[in-house]
């Protein structure tokens, strides 16, 4: 069995799946797509009450959360919409033009 | 066991043998036929066929690659503007390598409309990685169509076969056939065990992810091998078939080819005309024979230039035309396929009999005609041209 964590850009196509296929549940945990970023959340602990608005809010899932308190985001993941930062009724995120500082 | 079936109940038979766990049902002429009995010997119990009715054969396609995917054996019959409507599905099962089982009854791909035989529709499909198996008889429908899902389905090869026959020419007119008893094929068919499904819930697969250009190249590399390992695995299929059934098949027949100097080379039931027109040619002495092409894709390209070797002048008899201004799909692949040789016999292509334009056995006689004057003189004249059609100029 070929496992995604295996491959990579510099694999050979004779260890590549056929027609690419994937025979693992949440591979996407392993790729770095936070590169695609131009915009980066700046996550402000101090003014964050915890409330959880912005965690379902995101669509790549790039806000974790630890014993029921939010942490710093995933930038390996986050895509700088900027929804979370629409969402927060606290004014806990700001946006930064760019994608590098954070990763 | 004997009877007398149209080609389009040989294969429905074939199927009810097969028995099918899913089929992506919709009717276009002349194929409608396929589904309509299947759905009688589904609604008779005799299969426990998943049969599902669906908008479009857009969407029949769709059935059946995701019935597939989903570790299912999948089948579906079509023509013309339907396998057109199928055309991105089409790349979509080869691609995804799920073995999915096609009956193409060929029939003109419209315009302007026509319901009658040429191979346009399947030669429009001709490079979406599909393995292409031309009849020329029910017989062979009947044959081709029970060999298809061993082949498709080794794990080397995965891929797509598509069976195909004349319409009505073979689809509706009955004929003799010997049919296999059903125990004979299903045990020569055998389980679909995929190594990977989608219902597999030890490890849940992902079919069809987007693929970026660090990935891409190499999947169409991996499918491309898959299509030339594809050959070995067809001729391992008619031996083994032979044993249960008699017959023999191999990526063509060569019909008096052994010192032949004029030859045809051509798909589908013009076969049995153009044998004819040998047979009476060599009763006159003349060295005519025959190639008929049964397997298209993968192209027996190597295998067709040593069989032609030794001819003088040939000529590749396209049903479909092509529009490349320069010959039609066969005549491309023949002509490619005798550059390797040293020395090469002349070579012409005439474009005949679409929209179900009739060829006669004098027609053939007119072709080997022309062969025999190149081959005499030297002087090749026009390569590329149409025959059947009416004209201020005289045609052959
Ligand atoms: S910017 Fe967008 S992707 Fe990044 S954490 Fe916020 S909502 Fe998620
Ligand atoms: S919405 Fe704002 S306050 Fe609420 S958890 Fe997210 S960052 Fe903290």
């Amino acid at each position: 069995m070929i496992y995604a964590k295996d491959i990579n850009e510099r694999t050979p196509w004779q260890e590549l799946t056929p027609g690419g296929e994937i025979y693992e549940p949440g591979t996407a945990r392993l790729f770095n797509t936070g590169t695609w970023r131009t915009n980066t959340p700046v996550f402000h602990e101090a003014a964050c009450k915890h409330c959880m608005l912005c965690v379902p809010f995101c669509p790549d899932n790039a806000i974790p959360v630890q014993d029921g308190k939010r942490l710093d985001f995933d930038f390996m993941h986050c895509k700088g919409c900027g929804i979370c930062e629409n969402v927060c009724p606290f004014q806990a995120i700001t946006m930064v033009s760019g994608g590098a500082p954070n990763e | 066991m004997s009877d007398r079936l149209s080609g389009n109940e040989a294969v429905a038979y074939a199927l009810k043998q097969i028995n099918p766990d899913v089929m992506g049902a919709f009717p276009i002429t002349p194929s409608t036929e396929i589904p309509e009995y299947f759905a009688q010997y589904v609604a008779d119990g005799e299969v426990n066929t998943e049969y599902v009715t669906v908008e479009s054969e857009h969407s029949s396609m769709s059935v059946c690659i995701a019935a597939q995917a989903a570790g299912a054996r999948a089948v579906c019959a079509t023509s013309s503007a339907g396998l057109a409507l199928m055309y991105e599905l089409l790349y979509i099962a080869a691609s995804c390598r799920l073995p999915v089982t096609l009956a193409c009854v060929n029939r003109a791909l419209s315009g302007p409309i026509n319901i009658n035989n040429d191979h346009s529709d399947s030669m429009g499909a001709r490079d979406t990685g599909w393995i292409q198996i031309y009849a020329e008889n029910n017989q062979e429908a009947y044959d081709n169509f029970l060999m298809a899902m061993p082949i498709g389905e080794t794990p080397s090869v995965r891929l797509p076969v598509m069976t195909c026959m004349d319409g009505f020419i073979t689809s509706h007119a009955v004929e003799n056939i010997e049919l296999l008893e059903t125990e004979v094929v299903r045990k020569f068919i055998g389980e679909y065990n995929p190594e990977n499904y989608l219902l597999k819930k030890e490890n849940p697969l992902a079919v069809g992810p987007y693929d970026v250009s660090p990935y891409y190249m190499e999947h169409k590399v991996l499918e491309a091998e898959a299509m030339k390992a594809a050959k070995a695995r067809i001729l391992e299929v008619a031996t083994e078939f032979e044993k249960i059934s008699g017959r023999r098949y191999g990526l063509f027949e060569e019909y008096r080819m052994e010192d032949a100097e004029l030859a045809l080379v051509l798909i589908g039931s013009t076969a049995g005309t153009a044998k004819a027109a040998v047979d009476k040619l060599r009763e006159d002495g003349v060295k005519a024979g025959l190639i008929k092409i049964r397997v298209f894709r993968p192209f027996p390209g190597e295998e067709l230039a040593r069989a032609l070797a030794n001819t003088k002048a040939v000529a590749v008899m396209d049903k479909s035309e092509g529009f490349s201004a320069n010959g039609g799909p066969l005549f491309a692949e023949t002509r490619s396929a005798l550059y390797d040789l040293k020395e090469r016999p002349y070579l012409i292509d005439i474009v005949y009999g679409l929209g179900g334009r009739d060829v006669k056995t004098e027609d053939i006689e007119k072709v080997f005609g022309r062969l025999a004057n190149i081959a005499a003189t030297g002087e090749i004249g026009p390569v590329y041209t149409h025959m059947g059609q009416r004209s201020k100029e005289e045609n052959a």
